[in-house]
């Protein structure tokens, strides 16, 4: 076996945390200057400045920056989720949406709509997003118990997802006419179409919120490595790691997709493209998961604008387009045929 | 020194009593082993040493200090614990999976300190493994894995190492290498506790042994007054030869009894 015989020396490349942040920076250029009215960078720093015509500041302000902005909350949020819950459940292919988070959330956000909550109060629709949530995480660790078997989460995970599918479906099959199905169709499919500041101002809270809440693991993400005794004989409380793991993601994820719908795969697709560039440890690949989702949801959505369709594509489309690899990648590798 | 004792322990998992009024003490400075059939309580009882279960009944303690009230991370400083099984779970280098050992000394948000490093390749010169520092511990071959993991558990410094069955799996030559391993720290001052079932290394590296049957301690004490022919057909149901007499002890067992 000459793998096994090659040295390696495996810490975090010094190139990822600079390049992760150019490409976000370059990520946010792209999608304040590309769309159905090109914005050339002058223009942008003019519009910013306060000058040039109004027009380019209404598109700017009104339409490109929010929508650039909830991109990067959201993106940043699910990457940092998928890379926790990887380390948490010790397990590559754990993700909010194959987990069933995601569509448990839009379930709440659709049940907010369907129901006329969301016309109460406008966090009635992203606290019902976390509830759902949360409630199909707790679902989901005790379908999954103790389990550190990859099927058993997924398919667990499937049962959940599916689930809150069904609810969406019978929402969208019970919807009084065609408007109200249309919207439906985007929690299932998530799109960050058309977003105002009123979207930054639901999602930031819960994002920071999530953010902070999972964060604070990386420590203790590592120590599961040696397993769940390995991990208490290290002086961890897991108790308290699971309650942060579960509220931050419910939290986090609740408020992204209560203002994009269910974006599947950035939090599978991500940790993934940066481990190979870090120590492989769950504590290192949390900022760079967070910068990185930040950056590939953002191309995304610059992507889903540029390509020539009739009507725009959903960006929960392409994203799972993305996902697919990395899910073939890891069937090979089961296989043993790469 | 530390010191570990276990006074009237019972411990359920669910509703089966696994350990059943266990009483016993530990001291620095030896190499105890815990020896029995499978499903005897050997694994429950050190991962209730550790407060990893709770008691029942009875109590554990640490120094005098019950070890249900010690801070975690003191407990973690003062008892280092190798699971069986020689879980890991992510592709790390050998460095960096040692270097977890240090996780309990660390303060939040400071780096990995000099100190720190320094423990770390003491570890792993003590476990000689420091010439895999950077091979990947996943692709390592199940001896070296062994002794890779034991470096980690040393890497935390701490005065007593509780190892859960260091030996499954391993040729005889990386069986030495792992109870001399033990014996050396123990005499050089560690109190070092494992589950054993290899009854012939039990009795030439340990200085005492407990014999573990359905929960409860049956024998205890030097290895020759625990591994006699009759408990060994009472405990395991085999007839053994068993030869304790100079440097080359030896339990064979030979067959099935009951």
């Amino acid at each position: 076996m000459s793998a096994a015989s090659i040295e390696v020396h495996r810490t975090r490349h010094p190139a990822l945390l600079p390049l992760l942040v150019v490409l976000v920076v370059v990520a946010v250029l792209a999608s304040l200057g590309l769309g159905a009215v090109p914005l050339a960078p002058a223009r942008i720093v003019a519009a910013a400045m306060g000058e040039g015509d109004a027009i380019t500041r209404t598109i700017l302000f009104e339409l490109r920056l929010p929508r650039a902005l909830v991109g990067l909350m959201v993106g940043a949020m699910l990457g940092l989720a998928g890379a926790v819950l990887q380390g948490y459940l010790r397990n590559p292919l754990a993700e909010p949406s194959v987990l069933g988070a995601s569509n448990s959330a839009a379930l709440g956000a659709v049940a907010a709509i369907y129901f006329g909550f969301a016309e109460w109060h406008a966090a009635a629709l992203p606290a019902l997003a976390i509830l759902t949530g949360l409630a199909a995480l707790l679902l989901l660790f005790a379908l999954a118990g103790r389990s550190e078997s990859p099927l058993t989460l997924i398919l667990a995970g499937i049962a959940v997802s599916t689930l809150a599918g069904a609810g969406i479906s019978l929402s969208l099959n019970l919807s009084p006419n065609p408007f109200a199905a249309m919207e439906i169709t985007t929690w299932l499919l998530g799109s960050i179409e058309n977003r105002s500041s009123q979207h930054v101002l639901i999602a930031l809270p819960c994002v920071v919120a999530g953010i902070a809440l999972l964060l604070v693991d990386g420590r203790a993400l590592d120590a599961l490595a040696l397993g769940e005794d390995g991990a208490r004989s290290l002086g961890f409380d897991l108790g308290r790691v699971r309650l942060r793991v579960l509220l931050g993601v419910a939290i986090g994820v609740g408020g992204a997709v209560a203002v994009s719908g269910s974006i599947g795969f950035i939090g599978l697709i991500v940790p993934h493209l940066v481990r190979p560039l870090t120590d492989r440890s769950p504590s290192s690949i949390l900022i760079p998961s967070m910068l990185g989702g930040a950056a590939l949801l953002t191309f995304a959505d610059v992507l889903v604008r540029l390509i020539p369709t009739s009507s725009e594509l959903k960006l929960g489309v392409v994203t799972a387009f993305l996902g697919v690899p990395v899910f073939l990648v890891h069937l090979l590798r089961e296989r043993r045929l790469w | 020194m530390v010191t570990v004792s276990v006074e009237g322990l019972s411990v359920a998992l669910g509703r089966r009593e696994v350990v059943s009024a266990v009483s016993a003490r530990f001291h620095g400075g030896e190499l105890v082993g815990i020896i029995g059939p499978n499903g005897a309580g050997k694994s429950t009882l050190v991962r209730a040493m550790l407060g990893l279960v709770p008691a029942q009944t009875g109590s554990v303690s640490i120094d005098g200090v019950a070890v249900g009230r010690m801070a975690a991370r003191d407990r973690a400083r003062t008892l280092a614990y190798l699971p069986q099984g020689q879980t890991l779970h992510w592709p790390l280098d050998v460095e960096r999976l040692v270097s977890l050992g240090r996780l309990p000394h660390l303060a939040p948000l400071s780096r990995i300190g000099a100190d720190d490093r320094a423990a770390v390749a003491e570890a792993m010169a003590r476990a000689d493994v420091g010439h895999l520092a950077h091979r990947i511990a996943t692709e390592l071959s199940g001896g070296e894995r062994a002794r890779v993991m034991l470096a980690r558990a040393l890497a935390v410094g701490a005065q007593g190492l509780v190892v859960d069955e260091p030996l499954a799996a391993l040729d005889p030559g990386h069986q030495i290498d792992v109870m001399e391993l033990l014996a050396r720290e123990a005499h050089a001052g560690a109190l070092v506790v494992t589950v054993l079932h290899d009854l012939t290394m039990a009795a030439r590296y340990c200085d005492r042994l407990i014999l573990m049957d359905q929960g409860c301690v049956v024998a205890e004490g030097a290895p020759a007054a625990v591994l006699t022919a009759e408990t060994l057909r009472g405990v395991y149901g085999i007839s053994a030869k068993v030869d304790l007499s100079g440097t080359a002890p030896m339990v064979v067992p030979l067959e099935r009894i009951r």
